[in-house]
Parts: structure tokens; sequence; C-alpha cells
């Protein structure tokens, strides 16, 4: 039976635009810097100040709707949005309103009944970001960092087809993995700099109003959305089935102790009072311009995961997470490209142990301590033979310890050892292939262990592991398995 | 050294210079005299920069005696306290700025500075520019020269007092709906307020974005060129100031008026211009005819809609640029504030004055959800159909012509129990604002001892028509080089 709520959700992601300097200043955007040495006359609002739209800017809110295949606008308007608060040094945020840069977009993600599933874009658009309120350390004052004021933002809004938290997880993952393949956005959530809202609100299913809903304010994170979603989806269910109403109301979430609660309601809103702001003129953007910019954008996620199964055959679910970000994809070809083993057992290594030792390490791909010429190397020992696959587990922790070598994505020359190589080689791991040598070692085995050869000649076949175990400590773990297995099988039936 | 060296203009002092027939130090020096002289009565500066002027102009002489002299060396010249001028008081004529020493100086200031100009100080002015009698300023209201009972107009009041007293040869102004004009319509100087986005806003405390224009109130229309030509292009700083060649006004001046085509607009001579007022007026028409111009009438019929529509855009805005007043990172702060809220309400409602405040609340009001479309936008809409109407009649005429008040001075105290009454001196000036056109007002006669200027508007970028017709027609009358006596 069907769930008698159906969930409804839409997405506003925030994200910070990888400029070097401000939208409307020449202020450097660095993070981290002392509080407010990043902050000139602009962004500090000072009397007389004028704003000057970034270019950079433009283009990349240009990048990011041709990426979703939405409207660029031809004419485009900042607006001031009025409020008072002590980070945002005007008194208004310049963003963009009735006419944003961006319109009509979608993408695709993975429904939850593993269907592809369009996912509406009703807009994106410019802004500036607001300073920072600093409340510890300072008795019964408040600090103000304008560090951030004036840093340049995009955002993206969905229309409201996410129907579960994980649908809304899947989406804001492909936004998130299209911003940094465009490279428009480091993505970086830790930092702030790609975080978002979440309007959630759920109706009798088959009903088609929507009901009451509820925004979720600043969810920096993938796993806070999974949950905050399915908290507030919970409690409006709860509240309804009780007999009470949702109050459309803004909501903030607590992951301290997993809880949304109520933030300010409809009434208490602010009225943003926005007009056109008449420091800046309408952006108008050539055709010119934009053909420039199509001309300039990189393959995007879907086009490359197509690719991979066409091109190495990969399994798509595999083709699916190497392509969610662009270095991981790039690491994977450079690794696919430098050896000369399957791409599936390339991909194989990359999402198994490499992947595993990333995230142990809590490095990203670009740091990876093995490199792809290496990891490729390794690979084709296995391909060809030398080692076993349980041998080069221990070759590729190695590999990890000593780092990587110094050109990451060169194949070593004809004639020269790969790292693995020099690895194999040094600790003497070459795989014993020699069959009499084997042969030898399982005729110890069999004369040294009578009575298990006795019961299990008797039937009891599950003493097969044994004898491969015993083989295999004998030979240092390099003993072919194959080759163990053929001559044991042999023996042992005689 | 001749006695009257503070009766000469801008030019006269910038030929004599050159002749060597005194120093910069010299003028400045007599000038700096007279403010201390007659500036208690007339309340025409806030700041006055004695020490700073004198180092300017010693630095002119010296840089004139090694022959690098810019286009305006050892001219002074006073700046309206609404641009920003580093490491000097820039108040704004408000409470909210009276400790505010800008850390940088405006496009206008350092454009000046850089062709050689001699900054004598900041003038007095109405609060944040609001005002049409200089009487909103925190600094108290600025004397007539003329009649020290009256207003020298406003808001750039001190700027048109201090020429017209001879304090200064140039004062810089703003004009956001005629605060050049009226000001030098009252005080028998010269106004120009050029198109917009000629000149640079940035370091001009704003007051209404799409409205305001940094201009000059000088003693002739051939200053005003040669001021004009040093302070009008573009800046990559203001995204609405634009890059449009900057002629040669000084040159343009000497064309004779031969086939100019003036537009007479038919709304102007109305109920509301007083009789005197018109007839001074009418005789200045007849001399531009005489000098060859074509007189026709025009018909701008929606500029009985420019008031109103004003003062929906100008609060609007000013509503809005005003929010950064808040008491947290410079200007007026309340002591002991119990909270933020606390905070916000002591410092604006203690640093802004009454107009300022209401001005804020109009703007408000009519940005707010529910009223935006009814009065914000449709306002939008009024002012592009007087855009529209000028634009219509500039097909047939090259500059309209009228008058920039419709009254004299009036008495200080007179109309600040009526805003509507004292925001309908503004009846003819605001059209340009609105537009975006360039105007001028010269002085064009004496009503009851009283003078009254000739308001010339037009196209975008129609400065040298305006300018030339100003000269040519100085070169026929003396109306503006009457001064008033006790400032001889």
């Amino acid at each position: 039976m069907k769930p008698a709520w159906e969930v409804v959700i839409g997405l506003e992601v925030h994200t910070q635009l990888a400029t070097r300097s401000k939208i409307f200043s020449g202020a450097a955007t660095e993070y981290g810097a002392a509080p407010n040495t990043q902050a000139c006359l602009v962004d500090l609002g000072y009397p007389g100040v004028l704003p000057v739209l970034n270019e950079e800017v433009v283009r990349m809110a240009c990048k990011f709707g041709l990426a979703v295949n939405a409207t660029v606008a031809e004419r485009s308007v900042f607006a001031r949005k009025n409020y008072f608060y002590p980070d945002l040094p005007k008194g208004y945020q310049i963003s963009q309103y009735e006419l944003p840069i961006v319109k009509h977009g979608e993408l695709f993600i993975q429904g939850d009944d593993g269907s592809d599933k369009r996912i509406g874009i009703t807009r994106a658009h410019l802004e500036e970001d607001a300073g920072k309120s600093i409340h510890e350390g300072l008795q019964q004052f408040s600090g103000i960092d304008l560090n951030r004021a004036g840093t340049p933002l995009l955002e993206i809004v969905s229309e409201p087809d996410l129907r579960s938290a994980k649908e809304a997880v899947a989406y804001m993952r492909k936004i998130h993995s299209i911003v940094r393949y465009l490279g428009i956005s480091d993505g970086n959530m830790q930092e702030g700099s790609f975080r978002c809202d979440a309007n959630v609100s759920v109706r009798p299913r088959g009903q088609d109003t929507l009901g009451t809903r509820a925004e979720l304010k600043n969810l920096n994170s993938f796993r806070f959305v999974e949950k905050a979603i399915n908290f507030e989806v919970q409690r409006q269910i709860e509240l309804i089935e009780d007999g009470g109403t949702v109050v459309q109301e803004t909501r903030l979430y607590d992951s301290d102790k997993d809880e949304t609660r109520s933030m300010r309601s409809k009434e208490e809103a602010n009225d943003y009072r926005y007009f056109p702001d008449p420091d800046l003129l309408p952006v108008e953007i050539e055709k010119s311009f934009i053909d420039s910019v199509r001309a300039s954008l990189p393959e995007l996620p879907d086009a490359k995961q197509q690719r991979f199964v066409n091109e190495y055959a990969l399994k798509p679910d595999d083709a699916d997470i190497l392509t969610l970000s662009r270095a991981l994809a790039d690491y994977f070809e450079a690794a696919a490209a430098a050896g000369s083993a399957s791409a599936q057992v390339v991909a194989n290594w990359v999402l198994g142990d490499l992947a595993a030792a990333l995230n142990r390490d809590g490095l990203e791909i670009e740091n990876s301590r093995v490199t792809a010429a290496d990891l490729a190397g390794l690979v084709d020992r296995i391909a060809d033979d030398t080692i076993s696959g349980k041998i080069a587990k221990e070759v590729f922790e190695i590999m990890w310890k000593r780092g990587g070598s110094e050109s990451p994505t060169i194949p070593v020359p004809a004639g020269q050892l790969s790292l693995a190589g020099q690895i194999i080689k040094e600790l003497d791991l070459e795989q014993i292939s020699d069959t009499s040598a084997i042969e030898a070692v399982v005729d110890e085995v069999i004369a040294a262990n009578p009575s298990q050869v006795a019961d299990y000649q008797s039937g009891k076949e599950k003493l097969f592991g044994f004898f491969v175990g015993k083989v295999m400590q004998q030979t240092g773990g390099k003993a072919n398995p194959g080759q163990v297995n053929a001559i044991l099988k042999a023996r042992l039936s005689k | 050294m001749a006695q009257d060296l503070h009766l000469l203009t801008l030019t006269q002092i910038a030929a004599s210079l050159r002749n060597g027939d005194f120093s910069a130090c010299e003028i400045t020096d007599l000038l700096l005299r007279r403010i201390e002289a007659s500036d208690a009565s007339l309340n025409a500066f806030i700041t006055v920069t004695a020490d700073q002027a004198l180092a300017t102009a010693k630095r002119a002489d010296e840089t004139r005696a090694a022959g690098k002299a810019g286009a305006l060396n050892g001219l002074p010249l006073a700046h309206k306290d609404i641009f920003c001028t580093r490491d000097v008081l820039t108040s704004c004529g408000s409470h909210m700025l009276d400790n505010f020493v800008a850390p940088y100086d405006a496009t206008v200031v350092e454009r000046f500075a850089n062709a050689g100009a001699v900054m004598l100080g900041k003038t007095n002015m109405d609060e944040f520019a609001m005002g049409s009698s200089n009487e909103t300023s925190f600094f108290g209201p600025v004397h007539n020269p003329w009649d020290l009972e009256r207003t020298p107009g406003g808001s750039s009041g001190g700027s048109s007092a201090a020429v017209a007293a001879r304090l200064a040869p140039a004062a810089t102004g703003t004009d956001t709906g005629g605060s050049i004009r009226q000001p030098a319509a009252l005080t028998g100087t010269v106004g120009l307020k050029p198109t917009y986005g000629r000149v640079s806003r940035y370091g001009m405390i704003a007051f209404a974005s799409s409205l305001d224009q940094a201009g000059v109130i000088t003693r002739s229309a051939e200053d005003a060129a040669l001021l004009l030509g040093v302070m009008a292009g573009f800046d990559a700083r203001d995204s609405t100031c634009i890059d449009h060649p900057v002629p040669d006004y000084v040159a343009g001046l000497s064309t004779s008026l031969n086939g100019l085509r003036v537009g007479i607009v038919r709304q102007h001579f109305d109920a509301g211009l007083d009789g005197q007022t018109a007839l001074a007026v009418k005789a200045a028409l007849a001399v531009l005819e005489e000098q060859g111009a074509i007189l026709s009438e025009v018909d701008l019929p929606n500029l009985d809609l420019s008031v109103p529509t004003y003062y929906v855009v100008a609060p609007a805005e000013c509503s809005s640029n005003l929010s950064r007043f808040d008491g947290v990172r410079f200007g007026h702060r309340a002591s002991d504030p119990k909270d933020l809220f606390d905070l916000y309400c002591r410092s604006r409602g203690e640093g802004f004055g009454a107009e300022v405040k209401r001005r804020i609340m109009t703007g408000t009001y009519v940005l707010s959800a529910g009223y935006y479309d009814a009065y914000y936008l449709k306002a939008q809409q009024v002012r592009q159909l007087i855009a529209d109407d000028f634009r219509k009649a500039f097909a047939d005429v090259d500059v309209i012509a009228g008058p920039t008040a419709p009254t004299p001075a009036f008495k200080l105290g007179d109309k600040t129990d009526d805003p509507i009454t004292m925001y309908l001196n503004d009846i003819y000036t605001i059209g340009a604002n609105l537009a975006g056109l360039p105007a001028i007002s010269t002085p064009c006669g004496f009503v009851a001892g009283l003078p009254v200027g000739l308001h010339l508007v037009g196209p975008p970028w129609g400065e040298e028509a305006l300018l030339r017709c100003a000269h040519q027609y100085q070169l026929q009358t003396d109306w503006h080089l009457a001064c008033p006596e006790a400032y001889r």
C-alpha cells in the first residue's frame, strides 16, 4: 500500500561563485582572512560609494544557465532587497528579483522509483552575500565581520518537483556536481560556499493543491538536508493527523538535536520593498557573449556518464559515481589510459580501495596519495598475473604510504618499472606461478595433515579452504591462487 | 594689487594667475579673509579648510612656476558638503554625519584637485540635499546675501550664497530636483545641472540615485563651461556614468545664437508664476530673439505631474539610500543602546531631521507591498511620459526656456510649516531631473531688489547649446555681474 501522504519539496541552492573579487567591488573573496581585512569602502557601504558589476559573475551565471538547458535572459535587472541587519552594511541586499539572469532550466536525477526524473529549475539569480555577525568572545557585544559581504552568490530555485528527502539530496548533489564541473564554484560546504534552503510541504496523495509549506533555512550538508527534511515531513504529518494545521513559517534545522524549530512566521516576515537598483544599469547580454560561453562549456556529468558506459563499457552505476566529480572522472580516465587492463577493473579499484583510502584519510581525489599512473601500473600487474588481487591490496597500501610519483598522469615509459613494479621487486612479492614449485608445497601440506585429508576425502569438502590457507601460508601468500586450487583439487582427489 | 579681486570670475582669475598679476596664495588668502569676515551672518560654510587651502595654493604657485599648471591651477572654489573629501568633515548637512570624516575623495573633488583647484571649504546645504530653502540643515539656515532674512534657495544654498557674496568665485552643487538651479536663480548666480551620467556620482552622498547629478554654481556661463570640462567624463566607479566624449565647452561659447530654436513652454506661464518674474523672463526671451534665436511655443502636457511624480520616486530611492546610516559603522550612534532595535531607532531618530524623516517614511510607504504598483510603479510610468514629452519637444527646438523658480527668494521660515508649497518651488526644474536632461539657470533681472533666473533645458548631452545660449545672453546683459551691496 502506498503511503497516504505525498511530500512536496522545492530547493533554493545558494552557491558562492569562485571569482577572485567581489560581485560589486574589487575586494578579494578569499576565505578565512582576518575579520574586515577583505572589505573595501563599497563593501562597508560607506556614504557616496557605488557598486560596479563584476563581468566574470555574469559569465559564470551564463555557464550555469546553459548547463541546465535554461534561458539566459537578454536583459536582467538588479533590485534592492531592503531590511536592517548589522551585517548588511547598506541596509539592503543587491539581488535580482523580477528579472533574473537565468530561467526555465532543468536537470535529471534518479527518482525514488529508479527511473530518470526531470526536475524543473524555475530560475537562478545573482546576488551579493551579507557579512557575518560574531557573538562569541565579545562579552555583551556582537562583532561584525564584513569579509563575506559582497561575495557573489548564484541562487538556484527549483520547481516543487522533489518528492522525498532522497530526491532532494540527489538534486542537490547534481547541482553541486554541475557547478564544480563548470568551475564556477568550489562547492565547499564547510566554508558555506554551497548551502540550501528547503521548502517542504505535505498533502494527501491525489490532492492537486499544495499544502502549506515551511521553509527550512541554511542547510549546509547533504546529510542535514536529508535529516532536516525527514524530520520536517514527519512533524507536518503528525501535526495534521493530530488535527492541527501547518503554518507558513521559516524554520531552522538544529543538527545537534536533529529537529527543526520556528524562526519566524509569515506575519513577522519582512516587507523587503524590492525595487530596481538605480545605481546599476540592467544587464544586457548579447547572443555572441552567450555563444562564446557555450563554446567554453566542458563535458557535463550526464554526457560524461553516458560516454563512460559507451566508451569504457562500465556498469552504469559505476559510471554514475565516477562522474559525480570532474576530478574523479579525470582520475579514472587518466588511469584507464595509462594502463592496459580493462577499464572496469580500473573503475573497481578507483571506487574500491582508492575511495576507501581517500575516505579514511579525509582526502579529496585531487590530493590522492596514489596517482592515476601508479594505480594503472598496479592494475596492470594483476592483469599480467605478476601478483594476485590480494597481494595487490598490500602493494596499494605501500604505495599509499609512500606517496605518488612526480608526474601523476603520465604512464611509466617502456622498459622502466612502475611504482608497483618497484615495490613488488623490492619486497619480492611476485606471484609464484611455477607449477612444480606449487606442487611441492601442496605435497608437503597433504603429507603434514593426514587426518584432514582423510576427512576431506570422506566428504567434508569444506576443508578445501583449510588446505588453500596452508599453501598460501607457506608461500607467503604469493602462490597463484588459481594454480593452487587446481593442483590441490587434483592431488586431493587421488 | 587691486582691491576687488573677489569680484573677478574664475576665468578672469585664471588669466590673472597666468599673467602673474597675483598669486594663488594671494587670492586664496583674500577669499579666506572674506569668508571669515562675512560668514557669521551668511552661514554659507560648514567647514572652512583654510590651512589646506593655503597649502594647496602654495603648491599651485610652485607648479605654475615650474611650468606645469593644470586647467584649474590655483583657482579657488568651494565644495558642497555632500561630496566626500578625504580627511575633511563631510556632514551632508546632517547631525547623522556631523562626525564623519570621509576616508576618500569623490571623483568630482579628485578631478578638481588634480587640475590644481584650491578647495576653500565645504558649503552648507539642506540635510541630505532634501529641501528648497536650506532650512533643513542641521547647521542652521543659510542667508541670502541679497537679503539676509531670505533664503538663498536649496539644497545647494551654501554654495549659491558663497558665490553670490563673492566669498568664492565658484562652488560645486548637486541637483536632484532643482537644487543647483533654484538657489542660483534666488541668488543671481549661474547654476548648471549636466545631463544625468555626464558627471560621476562616485563619492557624492546619494539622495535619489536616478535623479542626482553634480554640477556647479558660478558667476558666468564661461566659468561653468570651464569647470564642466574638468568634472565631466567617464568614471569606471559609477555604473551610471556614461562614456560620452567631453567637448571643449569653452570653445563652443562664442558661436552666435543665430538660428537657435528656443521653445517656450505654454504651461510655464500659468497661474503659479509670479507676474513680475514672468515679465523678467519674457524680457530675457526677447533678448535671445534679438540675437537671432527663433522662438516658438512647445507643449509639455504632463508637466503638472512632475512634482507628484518626483515626490514618489525621490523619497523611494532616499528611503533605501539612507538605510546605511544605522549607527553601526559610521556617523551618529545613540549612546547606551539597550539592544539592536534601540540602537537603530535612536541613532536614526536622533541623527535625522524632520524633512529627512518625512521623506524616508513617504518612500518606505510607496515601496511597501500593496502600494508599490499604485505609487512607485505608476510614478515610473509617468516619469516615462514626462521624458517622452521632452523628447517630442526637442524634435522641434534646441533649447527650452522659461522661469527657474516661480517667485524670487522667499523669507526664511515662510514655508517651513507647509511642505507642499515648499515642494512646488521646484515645479519648473524637476522635469529636467525626471528626464535626465541638462539645464542651466542664468540671472535675468530683479523683482523688488531680488534676483530671478532664466531657465534653459537641453536634450541629452546638450550642455554646449545651453552654455552658449547663457553666455551669449550674458554678453548682452549685466544681471550676472550684479553684486549685493554689502559684498562689493
